[in-house]
């Protein structure tokens, strides 16, 4: 939902970020606020998995300019922990497994962290086991799978039906889920984006990365982007995710080529 | 604890420099209790020898062992077919005997130990004097080449269980050592236990008496104190008929520039339907970052699982040495018995480990477990040896190995080397083995949900290690849990 006045949670300045020494982030604007549902779809390889994990710390990527605020502070600037303890989530494309680490645990961990930084008193094991089961029911999961090691040998819809579990327990305020969808079989695409528009208030806002419109026909977008060469090219309402999935990404290279050539252009005038 | 803002991405390169960083950490016990002490000269010929055994005033057949351990190692030549690189070692330039002044005669009571040891041993958190010790576990403390207290003995002794230092053994039952001592581990069995056999200056003894399960936790805690010295220490543990204990060894050491030589002798005794379980954590001091100082471990620890359906299992953590050479063996010759190796060793910086176990299967039905967890971080070098050897007569016997391990940045080195002698078709060994190596990607998932860097690594390796820890007694399990975490944690907290 829009409400202009509602809290500018994400604001997003002009980011460039590398990974080794190749530019990738090349000058992203957004800005997000509490209630909002933003899609960011894309080509292959524009960029949309980049955006999410230098949002999220990851240490590969180098940002080399622009800011990101979080609700005022400087996100940039916090260990990758610290963002999730303030509320940025991240629901990973290709989440890893992690093998020894028990998956209850480590939910019980992750969620007492986020809790203690909002100031609530920890879970004990009890009192977490409740509460866990409680969150089960928003992605239909089988309590078996808390019992194993993180991820380790879930399907690929069992590890993303994990991450809106997690979703669920640590309620961000912000949440991107990149490529949730992909994976899913049609039951557990209604029934993990059916979990997502139950966790989504006017208070916390959601960032989706897809491909698709089966999804969107679900969670229905305030906003679409669409992300190329590591930029937002085009920004509109629901419609235009309609309008790629006729059209496809063509046009993207036509609009990349045109602002390429101004891009050129100016300095050329200005030697001139 | 929580790394501060940007410690990763300040580092260039990312986390793997922050890994690295981690995994230093500087070592709690190292200090130097001032004590005075009575030191014999350096070097090592059959005076010293006998010299120690006069001091000990022992019986002729222990000087007569020694003396015979002694010639015997003169043959021998320094073992070299471990995966170690170490300077030759100088064993005319080590002392081979050093005691606390105070301390040449064995003290009645507590009230009479030089007060600098009860707080030293205490500095340690082993608290030995009546009002704090631990309760519900015996200890025998070990400070350099003597055992100065042993707790709780009069009550063990109501159960008719001995526990009492190795020299204390050797006054008092004599009999009892002459019967088992190097029964298990000859005194030519190897360079290391050759040398033992001829300087070995203290250490515990332990005998359960047949059907008696030990009413409390055994526990022996060697501490280094010279920086000169040797330690040499034996432990023998007779479990007779039916009897059983479970029995836990520390160790620490100051941190010296210089590297100490730390050679021991256990051997395990189990008579029918007997079980001992035997834990270590071992938390020697490792050295610096380059490598400079830390103790030389080549230890030879064997149990032989004598009478049927007896059970000898070793679980070790293995820390602190700059050089780990270790294989805690079962001879499994009684019919039926079971013998178990359950081991987590951790390596950083310039630490070497060749550690292992060998499982002996003689009697028919004998079953082995092989479980071993290496850790490798910062330059280190840890390897697996092992060997399951079925004989003739091990019919139907079974040995299941188990060894992994985990890298921890992109400099250190894991290696396994499992070796299988079989002479009996009819039994099964089966082995498995992995290596992984602690991936950015995983750390920054746990980071991503709120883990801080450190507790996403330490939780990654208890993860590891969590079915070794499953077999230490309770508390020991918690302080292996700590101590891991701490060899990773350091200077980022
Ligand atoms: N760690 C990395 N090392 C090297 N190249 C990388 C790395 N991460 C991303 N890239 C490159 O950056 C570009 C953008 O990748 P990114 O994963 O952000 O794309 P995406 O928009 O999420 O694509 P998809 O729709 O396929 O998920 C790609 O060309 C990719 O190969
Ligand atoms: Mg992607």
């Amino acid at each position: 939902m829009i409400l202009p006045d509602a809290e500018l949670l994400l604001q997003i300045v002009d980011l460039h970020a590398r990974v080794d020494d190749q530019p990738i982030l090349k000058g992203v604007n957004l800005e997000i606020r509490a209630g909002e549902i933003h899609a960011v779809m894309g080509r292959n390889g524009s960029g949309k998995s980049t955006l999410s994990k230098v949002l999220a710390g990851h240490p590969s990527y180098r940002v080399t300019g622009g800011s990101v605020l979080f609700r005022g502070e400087d996100l940039l600037a916090l260990p990758p922990e610290q963002r999730a303890r303030i509320g940025v989530f991240l629901g990973f494309q290709y989440p890893v497994e992690i093998p020894g680490v028990s998956n209850l645990e480590f939910l019980r961990v992750a969620t007492n962290a986020r809790r203690l930084e909002r100031g609530e008193e920890e879970l004990d094991t009890f009192s977490f086991e409740d509460l866990v089961h409680e969150r089960l029911q928003v992605v239909q999961m089988d309590p078996a799978f808390l019992a194993r090691s993180v991820n380790e040998g879930f399907s690929g819809g069992e590890k993303k039906r994990n991450e809106i579990l997690q979703m669920a327990l640590l309620e961000p305020l912000l949440a991107i889920l990149d490529e949730t969808d992909s994976g899913l079989d049609i039951d557990a695409l209604r029934i993990v984006a059916g979990g997502v528009n139950h966790l989504a208030t006017a208070a916390n806002a959601t960032l989706l990365i897809t491909h698709y419109q089966r999804l969107l026909d679900v969670i229905t977008p305030d906003f679409v982007h669409v992300m190329a060469a590591g930029r937002i090219l085009r920004t509109g309402g629901k419609e235009l995710a309609l309008e790629l999935e006729q059209r496809g990404y063509d046009w993207v290279d036509q609009e990349l080529a045109d602002q390429e050539l101004a891009n050129q252009g100016a300095p050329a005038l200005g030697v001139v | 604890m929580t790394a501060p803002p940007n410690a990763l991405s300040e580092a260039p390169g990312g986390s793997a420099a922050s890994l690295g960083d981690l995994v230093s950490q500087p070592y709690r016990y190292g200090f130097v209790t001032d004590i005075e002490t009575e030191k014999i000269a350096k070097g090592l010929d059959e005076d010293v020898v006998r010299l120690i055994s006069a001091k000990k005033k022992e019986p002729a057949f222990l000087l007569d062992f020694r003396l015979r351990a002694f010639r015997h190692w003169q043959k021998l030549e320094e073992p070299d077919w471990a995966t170690l690189k170490y300077p030759k070692i100088d064993y005319q330039n080590i002392i081979y005997y050093a005691a606390p002044k105070q301390q040449q005669d064995k003290k009645a009571s507590l009230d009479e130990v030089d007060p600098k040891l009860l707080e030293t041993f205490e500095k340690l958190g082993i608290p030995l004097s009546e009002q704090k010790r631990l309760s519900n576990v015996a200890v025998d403390a070990v400070f350099d080449s003597v055992s100065i207290a042993t707790t709780y003995k009069e009550k063990l002794a109501e159960d008719g269980v001995i526990f009492c230092s190795f020299t204390e053994a050797v006054e008092e039952h004599p009999e009892l050592i002459e019967r088992y001592l190097g029964t298990v581990v000859p005194s030519n069995d190897n360079y290391f236990a050759a040398l033992n056999s001829a300087v070995f200056s203290d250490g515990s003894f332990v005998l359960i008496p047949k059907g008696v399960a030990c009413p409390m936790d055994l526990s022996t805690y060697f501490r280094i104190n010279s920086g000169d010295t040797g330690q040499f220490e034996r432990t023998l543990i007779v479990a007779e008929e039916g009897a059983s204990v479970s029995y836990l060894e520390g160790c620490t050491a100051p941190m010296f520039d210089t590297n100490q030589l730390h050679a021991a002798v256990v051997e395990l005794v189990a008579l029918d339907d007997a079980s001992i379980k035997y834990s270590t954590v071992q938390n020697w001091y490792a050295g610096d970052e380059n490598g400079k100082g830390g103790i030389y471990n080549f230890v030879t620890k064997r149990g032989q699982c004598r009478g049927e359906r007896s059970h000898i299992s070793w679980t070790q953590v293995e820390t602190g040495s700059a050089i780990t050479w270790k294989y805690p063996s079962c001879v499994l010759q009684g019919a039926d018995s079971v013998g178990e190796f359950y081991s987590v060793a951790l390596t950083n910086h310039r630490q070497q480990a060749d550690t292992g176990s060998k499982m002996i299967h003689v009697g028919p039905r004998t079953r082995s477990t092989i479980v071993s967890k290496g850790i490798s971080a910062g330059h280190s070098s840890n390897s697996y040896r092992g060997l399951v050897q079925m004989g003739p007569k091990a019919v139907g016997a079974r040995n299941f190995s188990q060894c992994d391990s985990m890298l921890i940045g992109d400099q250190a080195a894991a290696n396994t080397y499992p070796y299988i002698r079989s002479q009996q078709p009819d039994a099964a060994i089966e082995h498995e083995a992995s290596t992984c190596r602690i991936s950015e990607d995983q750390l920054f998932y746990l980071q991503s949900r709120g883990i801080g860097f450190e507790e996403a690594v330490s939780m990654m390796v208890s993860g590891f290690c969590r079915d070794v820890f499953n077999q230490l007694p309770m508390e020991f399990a918690a302080e292996a849990d700590k101590l891991l975490a701490l060899k990773l944690e350091g200077s980022v907290g």
